[in-house]
Order: structure tokens, then sequence, then C-alpha cells
């Protein structure tokens, strides 16, 4: 090396002296993280809604002029969860579902075929935390939502093997017998309207007619049948290079 | 120095104590990792039983064996060669104390709340909010002695593997913290302030790194301590470890982002992370030649000195993995390899072959110097080696066949250009390399109750000896 004396007495520096070795190390050690996800927050096209505005259902529009979620039509753009669907999403992640499915299609042939339209950032810009996951022990999700029917996500998640013989999926029967909370759900939403989920007070006064009398059950499948249904994307339109 | 001088001079009880809590969180780990792995190949193992359902086991599995007994394995070595190599006392006591009875704490919580489906649902990053302030609060107190303890150390450097322990508490910390900001909606409940885009990065940036720094840099740190010393040999080069050490600093924190190639994440991101991941390859292997360099004119050791044994298999397996690693990140590669099982079986070749190996070797090392005896039995010793590495390689083996079979089955298309597989066909198909995972984990697992076996029984034999005892009890009188 052309630097060595350079580089030993530095690194003889350090050798001696705990704390230049501490502030070097807490320099270092920051560097990768804020190059790779900084940018995230300011580069405009990492999220496709600065281009494509009509993905985010009433991207932009300030809280207090938004339409509650009552009013949205499927395909209108990427919503928040309603308080049903917000309960079933907090069961999939207790329940670890995103230790087996992934909710993220990546944008190959096969993919496209067995899962539909590649998967865009703005699908999951209301998701605390993120669901992608790392591992297809089963089948992705993100666009499970309208496959299937009702009575079918009942029975595959009361006995999967009863739909599907193959399947190494758990019963879930106990997602029948739990009554959903209401006053949990609206706590939970009013949680993530505080980190930025626009939740209209309207939203979450509805959430209590929406949850009531109904079970775990009900709001696991009436999160996995949206998922993927909230934006209508165009075939023709190139969303990410 | 002495049995007596030595428990003097060094806080070597809390050593003890995590030493022998590291092989009882051995097992278990494993154990939970040996069930959940049978769920999968027969899932009526599930039972319809909430708390036993592979969802919630699996976080108690990866929770088990890196936090409890990775972390065990990290304090127990780390007190204990951060003494040495300062020729000084912990500078607490009381934090030691303060740092054990957290840390198991925090593991108990774990124990309890994840199968109760109180998660975050963070992969790798469960723990709820009130247990990831405590993990904070117990890892700043052990990273706080760490750091007086060096600075009142008694020698002029700082030795090797102290820069590599503390690399490891400094960007552990950085992780946890970023990582875990929520906004708790209960008290068994929060959601992460981050998504999408953002909370991919976030947490891959904390899932990579809990491998680079706590599973990485850490165990290098005892790499660096106990080869040299199991060897009676310097360690190879002291010029390789200072460039590897601050290439291995630097450029860890950037590969995260290959755990996400292809997916919504921009582009240049993902190349970005994996450019500097074939770049690691130099200084992670830096560190795998120094260490077997070690050995060069001292190899003949390895054919009586089975805790040796131990270690310099742990670094062939790490000479592996980090080679592996790095070309899963290529985007050819990965659009194969991710998401399927060979995943599963690199971070078990980086789990089982390196982290487990170069812990088991340590301990055993440590056992008969902090216990003040011979091991109860070293034929045993050599039982173990060959069970967890036999175990090893059968699980790698069943993890990389099906990983690659389901790849290629999901992209298989038939003559009339259709998908020639059905998921479930798939999933149909990976059956047999799921038992046979299964019967690897079980070997493996055979072997750390072996190791648990002989380490009762060492502390036993100490304790009939009386050679801890007497050591202590001249060490009062002295």
């Amino acid at each position: 090396m052309a630097s060595t004396n350079g580089s030993v007495s530095f690194q003889e520096r350090m050798e001696k002296n705990v704390w230049a070795l501490l502030i070097v190390l807490a320099v270092a050690l920051s560097v990768g993280g804020i190059v790779e996800i900084v940018p995230l927050y300011t580069i405009p096209n990492t999220m496709e809604y600065n281009k494509f505005p009509e993905l985010v259902w009433q991207h932009n529009v300030p809280l207090s002029q938004r339409q509650p979620i009552a009013s949205w039509k499927a395909g209108q753009g990427v919503r928040p969860y309603s308080g049903l669907e917000l309960a079933g999403r907090d069961a999939y992640q207790r329940e670890g579902c995103y230790t087996c499915h992934s909710q993220m299609i990546r944008p190959f042939r096969d993919e496209k075929e067995r899962y539909g339209h590649y998967s865009l950032a703005s699908e999951s810009v209301f998701d605390h935390p993120f669901q992608w996951g790392s591992k297809r022990t089963g089948p992705d999700l993100a666009r499970v939502g309208g496959k299937y029917s009702d009575d079918w996500q009942r029975r595959h998640l009361r006995a999967p093997r009863s739909v599907v013989p193959e399947s190494v999926m758990p019963n879930y029967p106990w997602l029948e017998n739990n009554r959903l909370n209401a006053a949990e759900i609206q706590a939970h939403m009013r949680g993530l309207r505080a980190i930025g989920v626009p939740y209209t007070d309207k939203d979450i006064a509805d959430a209590a007619q929406l949850v009531d009398g109904k079970t775990e059950m009900d709001a696991m499948i009436a999160y996995l049948q949206v998922l993927g249904t909230m934006a209508k994307l165009d075939e023709s339109k190139v969303y990410r290079e | 120095m002495d049995a007596a001088a030595a428990e003097q001079k060094y806080n070597y009880d809390v050593v003890r104590w995590f030493a022998v809590m590291a092989v009882v969180y051995l097992v278990v780990g494993a154990l939970v990792g040996v069930w959940i792995a049978s769920e999968l190949a027969w899932p009526a193992l599930n039972l319809d039983i909430p708390y036993l359902t592979f969802g919630r086991l699996r976080p108690l599995h990866t929770n088990a064996v890196i936090f409890a007994f990775g972390g065990c394995v990290l304090m127990a070595t780390g007190f204990y060669s951060l003494q040495r190599t300062c020729n000084v006392r912990v500078w607490s006591d009381k934090l030691a104390w303060f740092t054990f009875w957290g840390w198991n704490l925090i593991i108990v919580s774990a124990v309890i709340t994840l199968p109760l489906g109180i998660t975050q649902a963070k992969e790798y990053a469960e723990l709820e909010w009130p247990i990831d302030i405590a993990i904070a609060v117990v890892w700043l107190s052990f990273f706080m002695n760490f750091v007086m303890t060096l600075a009142n150390r008694r020698t002029s450097h700082i030795y090797v593997s102290n820069w590599f322990f503390l690399g490891m508490l400094m960007m552990i910390t950085y992780l946890h913290v970023v990582n875990s900001l929520s906004v708790p909606v209960g008290l068994f409940k929060s959601y992460s302030i981050f998504s999408s885009v953002q909370d991919a990065m976030v947490q891959w940036w904390y899932g990579h790194n809990a491998v680079g720094f706590y599973l990485t840099a850490g165990f290098l740190g005892i790499m660096y301590y106990f080869v040299p010393k199991q060897a009676g040999r310097p360690v190879y080069s002291y010029r390789l470890s200072v460039v590897h050490f601050w290439a291995l600093m630097f450029g860890y924190v950037w590969l995260g982002s290959h755990h996400l190639q292809y997916t919504a994440l921009p582009d240049w991101t993902g190349s970005l992370g994996a450019a500097v991941s074939l770049a690691m390859i130099i200084p992670s292997w830096g560190g795998a030649v120094n260490g077997m360099m070690t050995l060069s004119g001292a190899w003949d050791k390895l054919r009586t000195d089975y805790v040796l044994r131990f270690l310099i298999m742990s670094l062939a397996f790490y000479a592996m993995s980090t080679f592996e690693g790095p070309v899963m990140s290529l985007k050819t590669v990965n659009a194969l390899s991710h998401y399927t099982d060979w995943t599963v079986g690199h971070v078990h070749s980086g789990a089982l072959g390196w982290v487990a190996m170069v812990a088991i070797g340590a301990i055993y090392h440590m056992l008969t110097r902090v216990f003040h005896t011979e091991l109860w039995s070293v034929k045993l010793v050599n039982a173990h080696f060959w069970i967890a590495t036999i175990g090893t390689v059968i699980y790698i083996v069943a993890m990389w066949v099906s990983g690659i079979m389901q790849g290629l089955m999901w992209r298989a298309y038939d003559d009339y250009g259709t998908l020639a597989y059905t998921f479930a066909e798939s999933v149909a198909a990976m059956h047999p390399y799921y038992a046979m995972r299964v019967v690897g984990g079980a070997v493996f697992l055979l072997g750390a109750v072996l190791m648990l076996f002989n380490v009762i029984m060492t502390v036993r034999k100490s304790l009939t000896e009386g050679s801890l005892r007497n050591a202590r009890l001249a060490s009062v009188a002295a």
C-alpha cells in the first residue's frame, strides 16, 4: 500500500484511544445506511404515484377534505384499509402469515401469469409495516383479492387441505371464534393516523359498525379480498423503469 | 496465571453463567427449529393449537437462536476475552449482572409473547415495543461496560477481537433503534412508523446487518481471540486484520438492499447492494484466511485437538457462505433463489456452520478455564464435532436441492407456452427435502444435547473436585 505510513499511524491512534476508535466507527458505520435510505424519501420516482397520481385514491387531498372510505369504489386507487380489513391485517400479522407468504410480485413473465401485474411501491404505501415477505412456502398474496370466493377462503382458512390437498398450511379454526372489538380497532386506526395514514373521523366512526358482530375470520377474508384490487393498473403504462 | 489469581482478578462469574445459558438456549433454539421444520413436512403437527403454529413459532426459533443463543455467546465470550485482553477486571460488576439478568428476562418475555402472537411482524425484529425498549437498555449496559473496560485497560493497544466487538456494539445500537421506531396503540401492539419501500429498505438494512454485525463481526471478534489461543499461535497477519476490519465495517452496511432485487425498491439501490456484496468477498475471505493461516505450521494439532476442529470448520463454512451470499445477491441468480428454500439453506450454512461452530469451540475452550478443570469427556467433544458437521451438511444440501427445484418449477413452461406446474405441485415436490431437513436439524440438535450433557458433567466435576471453590477461596484469602 502506498500510504503505509499514514495508515499505520492512523491505526496506531485507533488502537490506543478507544474514544477515537468509537467516533471513527460511528461515522464509518452510518454512511451505507444514509446513502441507501435517505434518497428513498427524496427521489420522486421512488414512488410511482408522483408520476401516476391516479394510483392513490384522493392523492394529495388534505385530510379535512377527504371523502370517507365508504365512498370509495373498487379500482379507484390505493386507500387506507377499512376497520374490518385492518382487523384482518392485524390477524394476518399476529399469525405470522408473512413467514410463508410474500406480497411482492416481481416483473417476470411467470410471476405475471401466476400472480398478475408486478407490484408497485405505491400499493403498500399504507402498510405499516410492509408485508412484502421474503419466502414463498405458500404462494404470493399481493393480488389474491377476488381470485377465490369468500366461501373458498373460509373453507381454506378453516382447513387448507380440504381444498388444496398438497398444502402444508396450518388450520386456523380459531379465527371464527374470535369476535372483533370495535374500540380496539378504532385505537389502532388512530395510531396509524398519527403516523400519516389518512383516516377521516368518519372512517374511524364507521369501523364500529363494520366490525359489529364480525369475527376475525370475516376480517381476514375482507383483508385478503381487497389485496391488489385497490388500484387498477394499466398494462400499457410503464410504472417502473 | 493460576486459577486463584484469575478468579481474583477477573469477573468469571458472569462468564460462567452466560456460557452455560448459551448452551441451554442452543438446545432450545434448535429444538424449536426441528419442530417447525417438522410442521412444514407434516402439517398435522400444527395440532390446531394457535400457540404452536408455524407462523408463531418461526419467530420464536429465530429469536431463540439469534438473541438467546447468539446473545449469550457474545456476552460470555465478550466479557471473557475483553477482561483478558485488557488485563483488567470488567469496569462494573453490577452492570455486568444487570446485563445478564436483563438479557435473560428479555428472552423469557420473548418465549411468552411470541407464541401468543404478540409481534410487530417485522422479520427478525418481531418483539413488541416494551421489549424493544428493554433490549435497547440492556444492550447499552453491555456497550457501556465494554467501552469503559477498554478505557481502563492495562495494555497499550486495543486487541483486534475488541475492534470487532466494538463495531458490533455500535452498529446493533443503530439498527435496533431505527428499525424499531413505531407508534404504540396498546401495551402489546404497535405499528412501524415506516411503510412501503422505505420500510423494506430499513428492515433489510437491519436484517442483513444483524447478520453482518451481530453474527459476523461479533463472531469474528470471538474468532480473533479463541483461534490463536486454542492454536497457541499468534494471528497470521496483523496487516490483513486491519484491512479486512475497516473494509468490513464500512462495506457490510450497504448489503441490505440485495434482499430486495426486482421488488418495488428502485433498481439503483438493489444494484448498489449487489455490487458492494461482491466486493465484500475480499474482506470476508481476508478474515477466513487470517483465521485458518493462524494454524500454519501447527496443522497437526487438528488431529488431536477437537476444540480446534470446531473453530477451523467454522472458518471453512464462513468462507463458503460468504462466497455463496454475494453470488445470490447477483440479479440473475437472485431471480431464481429469492423466495425459495435456497435462502434458508444459505442462512443455515452461516448459522449452523459458522456461528454455532465457532461459538461451540469458544465455549469448550472457556469452560476448562473458567471452571478450572478438564472437560468431562473430550471424546464427546469429538462426537459432537462430527454430529454437528454431518447435521449441518444434510440440512444445507436438502435446502439447496429444494430451493433450486422450487425456483425452476415456478418458472418452467410446457410446450404450449403455459406454466408447467401449479404452485401446489411445487409444494408437494418439496416434501422429501423438508423431511430430509428435519433429519439434518435433528442430528444437529442431538449434538447440542450431547454438548449440554458434557457441560453439566464438567460443571459437576468442577464442583466435586472443588477446583472452582478452591480457586475462589484462595482468591478471597489472597
